[in-house]
């Protein structure tokens, strides 16, 4: 059994906390959470121990890993104060607010030897995980151009205020949905490393930005263009989508389709020439608790496998969450 | 409970395997009288409960439904609460503390009667009573003889081990709502053990059941022993498991299964509900 503990019982908080409740080879030893009503609810009706201040937390149940879902703004420290511990580090996303803060943590981590991972979920999900395959294998030949766009309906009209809407805070688009965004790219196509241009566009929040478009290219020189936006109300919920044109083909891919077209009759098994057209049932690899969607589950067990040795500790790491940081503060950078 | 349930995910672009046909259907069923009409299609091929989801929208069509109470008679309403989308978004936005502000009724946290006292006393159960009760309010005399809680809250509650919780829900619609509670859960097994641990016998249970194993967590071979060997009233849902396995094959396995009293499909057209309500008395009917 790994000892884990929870810091932030929020709304990625208490999803994974049931996660973690129900995985079979984990106990989980202490939640810490700020919101009395939140930690009062736990005490009274689930068998966790709750705690308001998680450094005593720490002290009192000594855990072997820790879930941070606190605001974005409180990872660097918290996440630092952990790995001086030892402790095995699962972070939610986005990773740092400041991108030194991110390298050091990163640094601090290998010294440590600690698994570390970051909740890009996103690669737990088959139709991406195929969509990287192929990528790999070269499928598409020679990459022209590639999309990378989310919307969804989060914020579609003027309301009141939380830490989401203040930038200083992790809030905005660019921070929640534009980040899974690049992070796909970076790891279905290839790492963004420069931002020929932005705009970030209030459309109902003050503060923050609630659309972002951008012009990129990627390390291997690849140009792209990132669309994202959640004010739009036309979809239901998130939706996330990467698109790739080759000059053998072209993907589009989001958590449930994966479309490829191939030019030729030289494409790989079992995919023909013209349209192939995979779905998430085609992929979904069964978790033992479900909750959200297979990849929340996935992703928690992949992170605890890492700590007991079963898998190596490649995936959504904090290097590849810093890459991630990285472009976001280029887009930052490159607003026009 | 009627042998077929008519769903609703086709209605809200609700698709599993697809966002762009969850879109296209959107666009589909913009009218409440186009979801009305499907429904009634449905009817005539002697489908007379409607599960759904307490989206806004249905609100409208039950205001539709009471004004024809002579040709609704007889029609079944299986709510499924809450549509967790709009409260996951709300959470996203206004945190959990701004979202109860937001949908508990009664300015729960300015006043200090009624839902004020539930919470200055952490009284939080009535607190789920009064956005259970919200919930129900669009459903005011349509037949609702039983209640789910939709599977992102059971699995939920039940990951987060509070069993009191579903105990209380279970005697709170018996008591309040005179119908019989239920659950929609991913995780089928699972739910049962912790029912049953705090006393719920043979309880109504809503899950992914499918020849090819998709969306049952613990595995095919689990489930299909808890249906032969445990005490449970099956729901069967995503039968079809988004369309990998031809129809035909896809359902008779499921109407060759033990405790499964209740197939829940949902389709948008005339022949799609045709075939699949004709399959399933077919099979049903060699069995006999």
């Amino acid at each position: 059994m790994v000892r884990v503990a929870l810091i932030g019982a929020g709304k990625m908080g208490i999803s994974h906390l049931a996660i973690l409740g129900a995985h079979p080879d984990v106990k989980v030893v202490g939640v810490a959470d700020t919101s009395k009503i939140v930690t009062d609810v736990l005490e009274k009706y689930s068998s966790f121990e709750c705690f308001s201040d998680y450094k005593k937390m720490l002290e009192k149940t000594k855990p072997e890993a820790v879930f941070v879902a606190a605001p974005t703004k409180y990872h660097g420290t918290i996440v630092k104060e952990l790995l001086e511990k030892g402790i095995h580090v699962f972070v939610e996303k986005p990773f740092c607010l400041n991108v030194n803060e991110g390298a050091e943590l990163v640094q601090l981590a290998k010294l440590k030897g600690v698994v570390n991972q970051v909740g890009y979920h996103n690669k737990f999900i088959g139709t991406f995980e195929e969509a990287k395959r192929l990528m790999n294998s070269f499928a598409l030949g020679d990459i022209q151009h590639f999309v990378g766009e989310a919307y969804g309906p989060v914020v579609v009209r003027k309301k009141q205020e939380t830490w989401r809407s203040k930038p200083e805070e992790g809030g905005g688009c660019l921070l929640d949905y534009a980040s899974h965004v690049i992070d796909l790219v970076n790891y279905i196509v290839a790492p963004i490393n420069k931002v020929h241009g932005a705009l970030l566009k209030s459309i109902y929040s003050g503060n923050v930005e609630d659309a972002v478009y951008a012009l990129v290219e990627t390390n291997n020189k690849l140009s792209g263009v990132l669309s994202v936006n959640w004010s739009d109300e036309t979809y239901r919920k998130m939706s996330t989508t990467v698109t790739v044109i080759g000059d053998k083909g072209k993907l589009i891919v989001d958590a449930t389709e994966m479309k490829i077209y191939f030019k030729e009759d030289k494409c790989p098994p079992p995919y023909t020439k013209g349209w192939n057209v995979k779905h998430i049932n085609d992929f979904a690899e069964e978790v033992a608790f479900y909750l959200r969607g297979e990849e929340y589950s996935a992703q928690i067990d992949y992170f605890i496998k890492a700590i007991e040795g079963k898998v190596p500790n490649n995936k959504n790491t904090f290097e590849t969450a810093w890459q991630t940081d990285s472009v976001i503060e280029k887009i930052k950078n490159n607003k026009n | 409970m009627e042998r077929i349930l008519f769903g609703d995910n086709q209605f809200f672009g609700v698709n599993h395997v697809s966002d762009e046909k969850s879109r296209a259907q959107m666009m589909k069923f913009k009218e409440d009288k186009t979801i009305l009409r499907t429904i009634d299609i449905a009817r005539e091929e002697g489908v007379n409960t409607f599960m759904c989801t307490t989206h806004d929208r249905i609100g409208n069509i039950c205001d539709l439904i009471r004004q024809e109470p002579e040709k609704y008679k007889g029609f079944n309403i299986y709510p499924c609460m809450p549509y967790a989308h709009k409260y996951a978004n709300a959470v996203t936005e206004l945190g959990i503390v701004g979202t109860l502000k937001q949908y508990v009724p009664g300015n729960f946290f300015g006043s200090l009667f009624k839902g004020g006292m539930a919470f200055v006393s952490k009284d939080y159960m009535a607190m789920m009573e009064l956005l259970i009760d919200a919930e129900m309010k669009m459903f005011k005399g349509i037949n609702v003889p039983v209640i789910f809680i939709q599977n992102v809250l059971t699995d939920l509650i039940m990951g987060l081990g509070m069993k009191d919780v579903l105990k209380e829900y279970h005697e709170y619609i018996i008591k309040k709502h005179n119908a019989e509670p239920a659950y929609i859960t991913m995780n089928m097994p699972m739910l049962l053990d912790m029912l049953e641990s705090v006393g719920i016998k043979n309880p109504i249970i809503c899950s992914s059941i499918n020849i090819d194993g998709f969306r049952m967590s613990g595995g095919k071979e689990l489930y299909e022993h808890t249906l032969k060997t445990r005490e449970v009233r099956g729901i069967a849902m995503q039968v079809l498991s988004g369309g990998a396995t031809p129809v035909k094959q896809a359902l008779q396995y499921v109407c060759g299964l033990p405790k499964v009293e209740s197939i829940l499909f949902g389709a948008s057209s005339r022949g799609n509900i045709h075939e699949t309500v004709s399959l399933i008395r077919q099979f049903d009917a060699e069995k006999k």
